[in-house]
């Protein structure tokens, strides 16, 4: 029973990773930048929660509708300026740009709300659970965030292949170039997909802030589990992203169902595996010529 | 140095303006020069074909055309507006598309989306979807295939088709026949005048001589980045095509 148990956790907790993972995922398979501070903006996202959340009264579920939105105008300008600057000088300049965006992120939280921790206060329904039997439980706020990934995954998957938009995304991903050469305004392009990262990061952000508690320096192993999910699941595929995460947080709840000092370990262990075994990740690479 | 280059360049805007024109054009690739104060005239509804070997700058010529590259010096004129300061985007909406080399392709696109993409900012005029189907009559059952899946010569006619959607006034055709049997290669050069009778204007690139002394109205050699002939393919011998693309130019003709 008791890896029953750890397997729903696993895979509800898989859902989170997932949800922190796309948006890392779509920056990377889109523009080829890979965001280091990635983790820390999803920090920033649940300190924005805590701030927010008495000036409107709001409950501490509601605070997406404030923090999300103001995270793809954020995104979206942040494309526009700091992104594209470092991505017209080369990848290496964004990977080093965001590492230093994420030190001074760090320290500015730090700063702003001293290094206690904290958590978004959601009441009585952090603990509200579905008693299965005596040794199954299932917590609504996991099934709510799991349910919420697969839906923003779907949501962003059907943007992708269906919309006017999601298909310049897609064109620019292939061939920047040839894209422009068909009329793409490829900043605006690159700016629409880093707004859709960066919410999503938010909406992580969140759900990471309720479940648990934070501080300023939580990003660095948000941002490790994010990478964790990615590459377990293969770059460029959404799926690829929710089984990726599943995978780890499975991992990781039976590692810990084994001991609960192994539940991290397990999870980079599995990860170090599929790198060596997969390295093009569980749902393989897509198809480029 | 500089060879004469036909139809007046400068000077008064004259009644008929020429489609596309290049003028005193010099472009860098880091530091090597690949195109050298180059002159081109491109009149209305003509098929201009630029030959040249490899390495002579015809390429590096239609993506700065394109606005790929930035040229070191000169303008690049469309319909007699200065296009030079234009982001390649902007250009397709202006009149210009190009077919690069190699086709580009969005590989994990459809036909069919690629055909849209290439369609999103079109100008207005004859082409569509539905009519680049009727041109390929394979492709309307083939449209939901990626692009990727696709042979050279398949991949070629949806890289001419999503340019044609666009309506663009200049079609700019970088080594169509590259990497193609030359049966396809015949194919794809007999669309043109069909192409041509949608009023738009050709240059080509083409290191197949033969094919584009067939098929164009005018030539223009370019040797290391410079003009070494240019003129109606009838009015040009053999030899001096041959002097002019393997560089015994000077020689040859003075």
């Amino acid at each position: 029973m008791i890896w029953i148990q750890a397997l729903i956790q696993g895979l509800l907790l898989g859902g989170l990773y997932a949800l922190s993972a796309c948006g890392l995922s779509l920056l990377y398979g889109v523009m080829g930048a890979i965001n280091l501070a990635h983790g820390d903006l999803a920090i920033i996202a649940a300190y924005l929660a805590i701030v927010v959340i008495p000036i409107f009264h709001l409950p501490g579920l509601l605070a997406f509708l404030i923090v999300v939105p103001a995270f793809l105008v954020f995104g979206y300008l942040g494309q526009r300026t700091l992104i594209q600057a470092t991505l017209d000088r080369g990848p290496l300049t964004t990977l080093l740009v965001s590492f230093g965006v994420s030190i001074v992120l760090q320290n500015l939280l730090l700063q702003l709300f001293s290094a206690d921790s904290h958590s978004i206060d959601i009441g009585s329904f952090v603990a509200a659970s579905i008693q299965v039997n005596d040794e199954i439980s299932i917590a609504y706020l996991s099934l709510g965030i799991f349910v919420v990934a697969v839906v923003v995954l779907l949501a962003l998957q059907l943007f992708l292949s269906r919309t006017t938009t999601g298909r310049l995304i897609r064109a620019v991903a292939d061939d920047r170039e040839a894209a422009q050469l068909s009329g793409t305004r490829y900043r605006h392009v690159f700016g629409i997909a880093a707004a859709l990262a960066i919410g999503t990061v938010a909406l992580a952000g969140l759900a990471f802030g309720m479940v648990s508690s934070f501080g300023p320096t939580s990003g660095s192993t948000r941002l490790l589990f994010a990478f964790e999910a990615v590459v377990i699941g293969g770059l460029g595929s959404l799926w690829g992203t929710l089984a990726g995460g599943i995978v780890l947080g499975v991992a990781q709840a039976i590692g810990a169902a084994i001991d609960p000092s192994l539940g991290v370990l397990a999870g980079h262990v599995v990860f170090l595996v599929v790198l060596a075994v997969r390295p093009n990740g569980i749902a393989g690479a897509r198809v480029t010529a | 140095m500089s060879t004469p280059v036909p139809a007046g360049s400068g000077g008064a805007a004259p009644p008929s303006r020429p489609a596309l024109e290049v003028r005193d054009l010099t472009v860098h690739h880091g530091q090597l020069r690949a195109v050298t104060s180059l002159n081109l005239t491109v009149e209305a509804g003509e098929v201009f074909a630029i030959i040249g070997a490899n390495g002579a700058g015809k390429s590096t010529l239609l993506r700065t055309i394109a606005g790929l590259h930035r040229p070191t010096s000169g303008t690049i004129w469309l319909d007699g507006t200065d296009i030079s300061a234009a982001a390649p985007e902007e250009r397709l909406v202006a009149g210009v598309a190009l077919v690069p080399e190699g086709r580009r392709l969005f590989p994990s696109l459809s036909v069919e989306e690629n055909l849209l993409v290439g369609a999103h900012r079109r100008r207005p005029g004859p082409w569509t979807i539905e009519r680049v189907y009727q041109l390929f009559t394979w492709m309307p059952g083939r449209r939901r295939q990626l692009a990727a899946q696709l042979s050279g010569g398949e991949q070629q006619a949806v890289a001419i088709g999503r340019a044609l959607v666009a309506n663009p006034r200049v079609l700019l055709l970088d080594e169509l026949s590259l990497g193609l049997a030359p049966v396809v290669v015949r194919q794809i050069y007999a669309l043109l005048p069909e192409l041509l009778a949608t009023g738009m204007t050709i240059l080509l690139v083409e290191q197949d001589v033969s094919q584009a002394i067939r098929i164009a109205s005018r030539v223009q050699c370019l040797l290391e980045g410079r003009t070494t002939l240019a003129g109606r393919p009838a009015d040009l011998r053999p030899e001096q095509i041959e002097a002019a693309y393997f560089g015994m130019a000077a020689a040859a003709r003075r």
